[in-house]
C-alpha cells in the first residue's frame, strides 16, 4: 500500500440549498487499492458522500484533499487538474438514466475517453474492450432507452471502463439487480479490486458490504459517521446496525 | 361508461410511446431509402425540399407529390399509413390558410362557382366586397397549389424521418457539421422525452390501481395539476444528476461523438438521381 492516502476527509459538513443537513463532521481516510464500504440507511448522506469525493458537491465545513491537492471549485477550475482528476476518479450513479443520455450505448461507453481528449483509434479500443467485458457486445448499437435496468447498469459501468481510472465510486452498484445481472457486476467488482483499483462503494447491503469491503464507515441517520473498522467487527455489532437502521 | 380525463390521459401518453416505437420500426426495415447513407439522405431531402418550395406550376408539383408516395412503396412505408400521417395534419394547418384564397374576396379571376349574391357593391371600411361571392378558378389553384406544396414538403421530411433511425440522422448531423451542442440538446430530448412520458404513465397507472370509484371532473383536474408539478420537480432534479454526471466523465463543454459511415453504390446512385430531377423541373419549367 502507498505510503499516502488518495482522499483524505477532515470534518466536512455539507449541507443543501435548503440548509438541511446532507453530511456532518465526517473525517476519513482512503488508501490505494483499498475496497471501502460506506454503510447507511437511505438518505444517511451515501451519495452525497461519493458526490463529494467526486469534486462534484463541495462542503460548506471541513476539508477534502484528493492526490494531496485541495479539491474545491478554484482548483478544479484549472484544465489540467480536473483533466488528471477526472481520469482517475470515476462515479457510477445509483440511476443509470442520469449517466446515460447520449444516442446509443457506442457513443456513452465512447464520451469519457473522448472528453479527455484520447485518439479515436483509443477510444475505439477501449469501447471493444469495456463492451467485451462486461458482455454487452451485442448493445452497442442499441439506444439506452431501449434497455433494461440490468443492461443500463452494465452499461453505466463501461462507461466508467473506458475511462480506466484508479478509483472506482459505485453508488449503490447492487440496486434493484436481478441475480445474474447482480453476480456479474459482483465478478466485475472482484476483478477490479484484484486489478488493485481503489473501490468506494456506497450501500446498505449487509452480505455485500461482507463480501467485498476491506475497510467499511457507517454512517448514521443523523449524516454523522457512527463507527470505521474491519466489516467482519461491525456486522456483527447488531447495536451499531439497529442504530444505523441497517437491520 | 364514459372514460374519464384521467384515463384518456393514460390512453393518450400509452398511444404517444406506442406510436414512436411503431414509426422506429420502418427505419429498420431493408427498403430504398433506410438502405442509404443518413448523409446523402440529410443532403439530397433538403435539395428536393428547397426544389418542391420552388416549383411554380400544378401539374408538375402533384408529379412531384407522386414521387413521394413511390418512395413511400420502394421504401416498404405502408401507404394507407403514410397518408394518413401526412395529411391529417394539411387539414388543420394549411387547409384554415388555404380556405379563403379560394373565393374572389381574396383571390380575383375567373367564377367557378357563385355563392352570394349581394344587392350592390358593399364597402367595409377600407375593403370593398363585389357584386357577387364566388369561388373562382384562380382561387382554387392557389389553394390546391399551397396544400399539394405542403404535403410534399411534409411527405419528404416524413420519408426521412420514418426511414432514418434516430441515432444516425443525429450522428449524420454532426458529419454535416451542425454545431454537436444542438445535437447533443436533440439527443437528450428525445432520450428523457421517453423516461418522462414512462414516469407519466407509471404516475396515472399509480392512481388507477388505487382508485375504486370514479372521481370528479375538479378532483381529477387537481390531481393533474399536482402531478405536473411532481414531473417538473423530477425533471429538475434529473437534469441536475445528467449534469454531474457528464461532469463526473470529463464534460468541457462540448461534445464529441463517434462517427462511422460508408458511401455505398446505393448511394451513389442516389445521388446521381436527385439532380436529374432537379434539372428535369429546371427543364419542364
Amino acid at each position: 500500500m502507498s505510503d499516502a492516502p488518495i482522499f483524505k476527509l477532515r470534518a466536512v459538513t455539507y449541507r443543501y440549498l435548503n440548509q438541511t443537513i446532507g453530511l456532518s463532521d465526517i473525517s476519513m481516510e482512503i488508501w490505494p487499492g483499498q475496497a471501502v464500504v460506506v454503510l447507511g440507511a437511505n438518505g444517511s448522506g451515501k451519495s452525497t458522500l461519493l458526490k463529494i469525493l467526486d469534486g462534484l458537491y463541495f462542503p460548506q465545513e471541513g476539508e477534502v484533499q484528493a492526490y494531496g491537492i485541495r479539491l474545491n471549485e478554484d482548483t478544479l477550475r484549472d484544465p489540467g487538474i480536473a483533466r488528471n482528476f477526472r481520469q482517475k476518479v470515476g462515479l457510477v450513479f445509483q440511476d443509470p438514466d442520469a449517466q446515460l443520455f447520449l444516442p446509443t450505448v457506442k457513443d456513452e461507453l465512447a464520451f469519457a475517453p473522448l472528453q479527455i481528449g484520447l485518439s479515436k483509434a483509443e477510444v475505439k479500443n477501449r469501447v471493444l474492450r469495456a463492451s467485451d467485458l462486461l458482455n454487452i457486445t451485442n448493445l452497442t448499437d442499441r439506444a439506452p432507452y431501449h434497455l433494461s435496468h440490468g443492461e443500463k447498469k452494465k452499461v453505466a459501468l463501461a462507461g466508467v471502463l473506458t475511462l480506466d481510472p484508479e478509483v472506482w465510486l459505485l453508488d449503490e452498484p447492487m440496486a434493484s439487480l436481478d441475480p445474474r445481472t447482480k453476480s456479474c457486476v459482483m465478478d466485475f467488482l472482484v476483478q477490479l479490486a484484484k486489478n488493485g483499483k481503489t473501490l468506494v462503494i456506497a450501500t446498505h447491503d449487509l452480505k455485500f458490504a461482507y463480501l467485498l469491503g476491506q475497510e467499511c464507515y457507517v454512517l448514521g441517520e443523523d449524516h454523522r459517521l457512527l463507527r470505521q473498522g474491519a466489516p467482519q467487527a461491525l456486522l456483527e455489532d447488531q447495536q451499531l446496525l439497529l442504530e444505523a437502521n441497517l437491520m | 361508461m364514459r372514460r374519464d380525463f384521467v384515463a384518456k390521459t393514460l390512453a393518450e401518453t400509452g398511444r404517444a410511446i406506442e406510436h414512436t416505437l411503431f414509426a422506429q420500426h420502418f427505419a429498420k426495415v431493408k427498403g430504398f431509402l433506410q438502405l442509404l447513407d443518413p448523409r446523402v439522405k440529410i443532403v439530397t431531402f433538403f435539395a428536393l425540399l428547397i426544389v418542391a418550395t420552388c416549383i411554380r406550376h400544378l401539374e408538375i408539383l402533384v408529379g412531384f407529390y407522386a414521387l413521394t408516395l413511390f418512395l413511400a412503396v420502394v421504401s416498404r412505408i405502408p401507404l394507407g399509413f403514410f397518408l394518413k400521417r401526412v395529411w391529417v395534419f394539411i387539414p388543420i394547418f394549411t387547409g384554415i390558410i388555404a380556405l379563403p384564397a379560394i373565393f374572389n374576396v381574396v383571390t380575383p379571376g375567373q367564377n367557378l362557382f357563385v355563392l352570394y349574391h349581394l344587392s350592390g357593391p358593399c364597402r367595409i371600411g377600407p375593403f370593398s366586397l363585389p357584386e357577387v361571392i364566388a369561388i373562382t378558378n384562380q382561387g382554387i389553384y392557389g389553394a390546391a397549389m399551397l396544400v399539394i406544396r405542403v404535403a410534399t414538403s411534409v411527405s419528404l421530411a416524413m420519408l426521412l424521418v420514418l426511414t432514418t433511425d434516430w441515432v444516425k440522422l443525429l450522428k449524420a448531423m454532426s458529419v454535416l457539421r451542425i454545431p454537436e451542442v444542438i445535437i447533443v440538446i436533440l439527443a437528450m430530448t428525445y432520450r428523457y422525452i421517453f423516461l418522462f412520458l414512462k414516469v407519466v404513465e407509471d404516475m396515472f397507472l399509480a392512481r388507477r390501481s388505487r382508485l375504486i370509484t370514479q372521481s370528479g371532473l375538479r378532483e381529477q383536474h387537481h390531481w393533474i395539476a399536482a402531478r405536473i408539478g411532481v414531473l417538473v420537480g423530477k425533471s429538475y432534479n434529473l437534469s441536475n444528476d445528467v449534469h454531474l454526471a457528464m461532469l463526473s466523465r470529463g464534460w468541457s463543454g462540448s461534445p464529441r461523438l463517434m462517427e462511422e459511415f460508408r458511401i455505398s453504390w446505393r448511394d451513389w446512385v442516389w445521388i446521381c438521381v436527385v439532380p436529374l430531377t432537379i434539372s428535369l423541373w429546371l427543364w419542364l419549367r
